[in-house]
């Protein structure tokens, strides 16, 4: 299959998750809509379900989560729960809320209201403390409870045996993942910015061993091809999602490559696997408690400079010559933490750009002023 | 006329003085000063003998001192999105060294004097002195500020030695607030939000010192789970040993326990006071126990802050007996105020209350630090319990109970920018409010800290509209 062949597979996933809801559906499969962030997603797969992403919607307005939501609430959010208020999401057979930040902790409970008696709504709360032994057995405790919930739906009990073929199913997708990123960004004339975040969306959607069997075709042929000499710009993105093609577009049609993303809908849930040996269950916690670099996570070594100074290291080891941080609307970990962001990025020398934005932007004719200025003095 | 304070009322006040002169006293010897958010275990540092201050407590006191915005601003400055708490803001500013400072003439060494500042002068009959002139009211000089300015402690150490760096020093504001020790070690607690944890990370990498971190994850029952309650319990001797490696000390179990006992007698003296805005009229407005809430977040493991609200209570007590209140004006209506005030605009907030006879008998902080425990897993229970740790039916159950005890007619809700947590499932516990006890809510828009994003206008709209519902209901009621 041609490399823009397999392209226009991912992007029509990307592009429709809700004919795959309805696919899996035809197929017999129960599937089940699951929220930012990691959520352990590997559960869902081993009980034989289909776990569905649900980061919001670039093309959905608020209205019936007003009922719900004041007006200064992330749009990821408050889509979510849009799209399970009109009927957009209806066929999910459940869904898990984790709460890991300020506008979660709530919105669990919104989504719990209003699905009340229509959708079952798993709840998950993570622990911050998540590296030592008492944070792994929280970790475990809760994933327990996830477990417990999913077999009352998919109605058999998830195996280990299971869950350890869905961990080694996940870690191959991520290792694809990884990899794309990687050739993406080396290839960045042939994976274009709004192909490449299609290939990467799409993950959320489809079941994951279909999606990395055509991940690894892709890969293989973008391994064929030979070293591109790009003439254009290359940068890393930052931020919690930049999803939106009218978005990237301002990208392509100004020769910025993505050579490398600290994206929290992209590379950042993908940075390290789970055992693929022993408890599987103890394999997942330690997995979430290696997780790191993340504004939603707690820094034990909260008096260093830790994740500013890994995303520094990205953009050096990635050859990227700015960072451009998408700064999503209402998101207070990243507003908190961008003050440190910027002094380590300053004190690097590398340049960066702020850019505003939120799920319900229809007119991008400010970033793509910004954005090519930014170009323009990398 | 000056309000008539009573001696609990007085002795609340000093408590809290005392905690901010202990802290400055302890930094000034060289003794380590904490910082620790409002619901971390303050019993643990009690056991080690710190002083701690109350970034929380603190950020409201400058916002009620009139330095919110200017503090807001400065944390802008230094790169915070002004969609952040501005308690973190405040809290942020001025763990960079920034501080709001009265404006020095530096040939002079006077302070400059804000002619917009300051009160109309009012003559021996209390009427209002008229420049003659201008034709407008004269100021009464006594009253008249100076202008505020922002300055930098740490730009102030860098001066050499001079008259520069003694009047900038001079001239930061003398209040508590203003004058608070910075951070040897940070203590949080992230049970009231998330942003907590985040919000101390960052003064940890701006003083480069520890913290100290009791993570307390969201809770979606009423019950706290078992396994929940380990999780606390563990990080509690987690914190213990930290405790113990940055003094240098054992942990006294003694101290610990008398604490623990401070702690529980403060809690109960508080909901014993808070109780008496149960009687018909109360004897005071539930404005003042915004005040008090200084001494149950600053000093609850001290044993002065239990005498004091006992000595309230007595107060109160003799003040039900005889038929006083202190609410300034006679008690129309009774609301609850669902969340934090806007401690920059209290007395835009109070006006319109006033003026429509609308008494505060409610308020969430009521049951929220109500904390009482007898042993160390209860006392892990009682700390996941703060306001914005508990699932919208314990949310509901704490306001629907305190609503009912303290009888309101309806329910003044503060969609409140800076608190995403609080305001989170707001709107449903408003419909549930009115479902379950027939009172009729109103919501406003406003801050806890910065005073530009309160519309004075829109709450005295609110305000008024909560009014006319309310009224409607007591006439259906009468018939």
């Amino acid at each position: 299959m041609s490399i823009e062949v397999m392209l226009k597979e991912f992007a029509e996933a990307s592009a429709h998750p809700y004919r795959l809801i309805k696919e899996y559906k035809a197929q017999g499969k129960k599937v089940i809509g699951v929220l930012p962030y990691y959520a352990p997603e590997e559960l869902v797969y081993a009980a034989g379900m289909v776990p569905m992403g649900i980061w919001g919607s670039n093309s959905k307005t608020i209205s019936m989560a007003k009922e719900y939501c004041a007006t200064f609430y992330c749009t990821i959010a408050q889509l979510a729960l849009e799209m399970l208020l009109d009927g957009t999401l209806d066929d999910l057979d459940g869904i898990i809320t984790p709460t890991i930040c300020d506008t979660l902790r709530p919105m669990s409970q919104n989504f719990r209201v209003a699905m009340e008696g229509k959708l079952p709504c798993i709840f998950l709360a993570h622990p911050q403390q998540r590296k030592p032994a008492f944070g792994l057995q929280f970790t475990m405790d809760q994933y327990q409870h996830i477990k417990t919930e999913l077999e009352k739906i998919s109605g058999s009990a998830i195996t280990d045996d299971a869950l350890r073929n869905a961990i080694k199913v996940y870690n191959r997708s991520r290792a694809a993942r990884r990899e794309f990123v990687k050739l993406a960004g080396e290839h960045p004339d042939v994976i274009s910015a709004v192909n490449r975040s299609a290939v990467l969306r799409s993950a959320w959607f489809m079941l994951k061993d279909e999606h990395t069997a055509k991940l690894e075709e892709l890969n293989a042929e973008l391994k064929k091809l030979p070293a591109c000499n790009w003439k254009g710009k290359k940068v890393l993105t930052s931020g919690i999602i930049c999803d939106n093609p009218k978005l990237l577009q301002i990208f392509d049609d100004n020769q910025i490559a993505i050579v490398a993303d600290d994206v929290a809908h992209e590379s950042r849930p993908i940075r390290v696997d789970a055992a693929e040996t022993g408890d599987p269950m103890m394999a997942l916690a330690q997995q979430f408690a290696d997780q790191d670099y993340d504004v939603l996570l707690y820094d034990e070594f909260s008096n260093q400079n830790r994740r500013a100074d890994f995303v520094v290291k990205q953009i050096k080891d990635s050859g990227a010559q700015g960072l451009v941080l998408f700064m999503q609307q209402f998101c207070d970990p990243e507003e908190m933490e961008y003050p440190y962001l910027k002094k380590a990025l300053d004190e690097a020398g590398i340049p960066h750009i702020k850019l505003g934005v939120d799920q319900q932007m229809r007119d991008f004719g400010q970033a793509s002023t910004a954005i090519q200025a930014f170009a323009d003095v990398l | 006329m000056a309000k008539e304070v009573s001696p609990g009322v007085l002795a609340l006040r000093k408590v809290v003085e005392d905690v901010y002169a202990d802290a400055r006293k302890a930094h000034a010897e060289g003794r380590l000063v904490g910082w620790s958010s409002s619901k971390f275990p303050c019993e643990l540092a009690a056991a080690f003998d710190l002083d701690v201050m109350y970034p929380e407590n603190q950020a409201a006191g400058i916002a009620a001192n009139r330095d919110g915005e200017i503090m807001c601003k400065a944390a802008e400055d230094l790169g915070f999105d002004n969609d952040i708490c501005g308690y973190a803001r405040i809290s942020l500013a001025y763990a960079a060294g920034k501080r709001a400072s009265r404006k020095v003439d530096f040939e002079t060494g006077e302070y400059v004097i804000n002619p917009n500042s300051g009160k109309p002068l009012k003559d021996e009959n209390g009427k209002v002195v008229i420049d003659p002139e201008t034709g407008k009211p004269k100021k009464d000089p006594k009253t008249m500020q100076p202008y505020t300015v922002l300055d930098d402690i740490y730009e102030i150490e860098a001066l050499p030695e001079g008259r520069e760096k003694e009047l900038r020093k001079a001239a930061i504001k003398p209040y508590r607030q203003m004058q608070m020790p910075q951070p040897d070690f940070v203590l949080c607690c992230n049970n009231i939000c998330n942003c907590m944890t985040k919000w101390y990370e960052n003064i940890a990498r701006m003083r480069n010192i520890p913290l100290i971190m009791i993570d307390i994850p969201y809770n979606n029952t009423v019950d706290v789970h078992d396994t929940n309650v380990a999780y606390v319990r563990a990080q509690f001797d987690h914190a213990i040993h930290q405790l113990e490696e940055l003094t240098g000390k054992k942990f006294d179990e003694k101290k610990f326990e008398e604490a623990c006992a401070n702690a529980n007698r403060t809690a109960q003296a508080w909901l014993r006071v808070c109780d008496y805005l149960q009687y018909k009229p109360a004897p005071y407005s539930g404005f003042d126990l915004f005040n008090h809430m200084a001494d149950v977040v600053t000093a609850r493991g001290r044993v002065a802050a239990a005498e004091a609200f006992e000595l309230l209570e007595k107060d109160l007590a003799e003040a039900v007996k005889v038929g006083k209140t202190t609410t300034p004006f006679p008690e129309q209506y009774r609301v609850m105020f669902e969340g934090i005030p806007c401690w920059p605009k209290l007395p835009n907030l109070f006006k319109p209350l006033k003026e429509h006879g609308v008494n505060v008998t409610a308020v969430v902080y009521a049951p929220a630090f109500g904390f009482v425990y007898n042993n160390m897993d209860e006392m892990v229970r009682a700390y996941y319990k703060a306001p914005n740790s508990v699932c919208i039916e314990q949310g509901v159950a704490w306001r629907e109970g305190i609503c009912r005890d303290n009888k309101v007619d309806g329910v003044l809700v503060h969609y409140n920018r800076s608190c995403k947590p609080w305001s989170g499932y707001m709107a449903e516990m408003q419909r549930r409010f009115t479902e379950d006890l027939g009172v009729p809510c109103a919501g406003f828009d406003g801050d806890q800290a910065d005073p530009r994003n309160f519309n004075e206008a829109q709450y005295e709209t609110r305000v008024q509209g909560l009014v006319e519902a309310m009224e409607a209901n007591k006439a259906a009621k009468e018939g």
